[in-house]
């Protein structure tokens, strides 16, 4: 098994694309859902989408949510403190990642089996990966 | 009076049409320095808590406020959905299971409401945004009642506090949202989330005060 990953935008083509393209670099062990826009396909958030996609995602080790920003960052740590109340829910962390980078390095690293403390971590240090 | 559940859904009822009633305005303030869909956005999570008390009527005012949180939540889809859904949630909380919930007991939930925002937006006073009418209008909620004030005399010092600070984010810089990106722009323009919550608070006057006529 592996980490799962949730990627979450206001935009379900960002969401949906992100997810894509981080699947074709971390290959086909690794879950990644994407929840983007609003439950009626608009721009925006909407954590019923969020928490189906972490339902997809989670395969019992545990899923990393990369978000972009706003709305989303808010909507996915309100969601965090409902699955508190959960004992029996996944275990669910939140990257403060750049969005399509944290998405692909958290989603390599998820496909080598790393735990969801390393993988989240590899979202957060895509911060330092300079391009220039 | 106190507040009872009859009270809590006509509150959130009237946020509702007077949000509605100011939808135009709400997203011109947005237009300018934010993305336009406040007005919308709070529209249709104040539409989906009222419709949630048509569909399962809550029986305390807690429970009223948690209902119109949760709504909130689900449906705005906007940054200000989990910031007055945590918020309504938090507050209802505050209540309990109380069928009625006197002055000062509303004081403490307003609280819990502006202590609840405040811990899942990370905004302080001065950032422009909704803080900047709510927490002046929690201190003067609980001052009033501190001062023997009823619960619509309070609720109008509240209205008129956020009113105040709500004029008060118009030479403020943005810290928060995404009025933050444009900077030094984001001066000269009320913050949309301060007005929603005067548009709030208001209407929780309006109501009380109605009752008590």
């Amino acid at each position: 098994m592996s980490v799962g990953i949730v990627l979450v935008s206001h935009s379900p083509e960002l969401a949906g694309a992100t997810a894509e393209m981080a699947g074709s670099l971390a290959g086909t062990d690794v879950t990644i859902a994407p929840a983007g826009g609003t439950d009626d396909g608009r721009f925006g958030t909407s954590i019923e989408l969020i928490q189906a996609a972490v339902g997809d995602a989670d395969g019992g080790d545990g899923v990393c949510v990369v978000m972009d920003m706003g709305s989303s960052v808010l909507t996915a740590k309100t969601l965090l403190t409902e699955l508190e109340d959960d004992d029996d829910g996944p275990a669910v962390r939140l990257a403060d990642a750049p969005f399509v980078e944290g998405a692909v390095a958290a989603s390599v690293l998820a496909s080598t089996g790393q735990d969801l403390d390393a993988v989240v971590r590899a979202a957060e240090d895509a911060w330092a990966m300079r391009k220039l | 009076m106190n507040l009872d559940t009859r009270t809590a859904v006509a509150w959130i009822t009237r946020a509702a049409d007077d949000v509605r009633a100011d939808e135009a305005r709400l997203t011109s303030l947005d237009a300018a320095v934010g993305d336009g869909d406040h007005g919308a956005n709070m529209t249709r999570g104040l539409a989906a808590a009222t419709a949630s008390f048509a569909e399962k009527p809550p029986a305390t005012p807690g429970a009223v406020l948690v209902a119109a949180g949760r709504s909130l939540v689900a449906k705005t889809g906007g940054a200000s959905g989990p910031l007055y859904g945590t918020g309504l949630r938090k507050a209802g909380k505050a209540l309990g299971e109380a069928e009625q919930a006197e002055p000062a007991a509303v004081a403490e939930a307003l609280q819990a409401m502006l202590d609840g925002i405040r811990e899942l937006g990370e905004a302080a006073e001065g950032d422009k945004t909704m803080i900047d009418a709510l927490a002046p209008a929690v201190a003067a909620f609980r001052d009033a009642v501190d001062d023997g004030a009823d619960l619509g005399a309070a609720a109008r010092a509240a209205a008129d506090a956020a009113e105040e600070g709500l004029a008060a984010t118009v030479p403020l810089q943005a810290r928060k949202g995404r009025a933050s990106y444009l900077g030094a722009r984001s001066v000269g323009h009320e913050d949309p989330g301060a007005a929603s919550t005067t548009l709030v608070l208001r209407a929780l006057a309006e109501v009380t005060t109605e009752d008590a006529a």
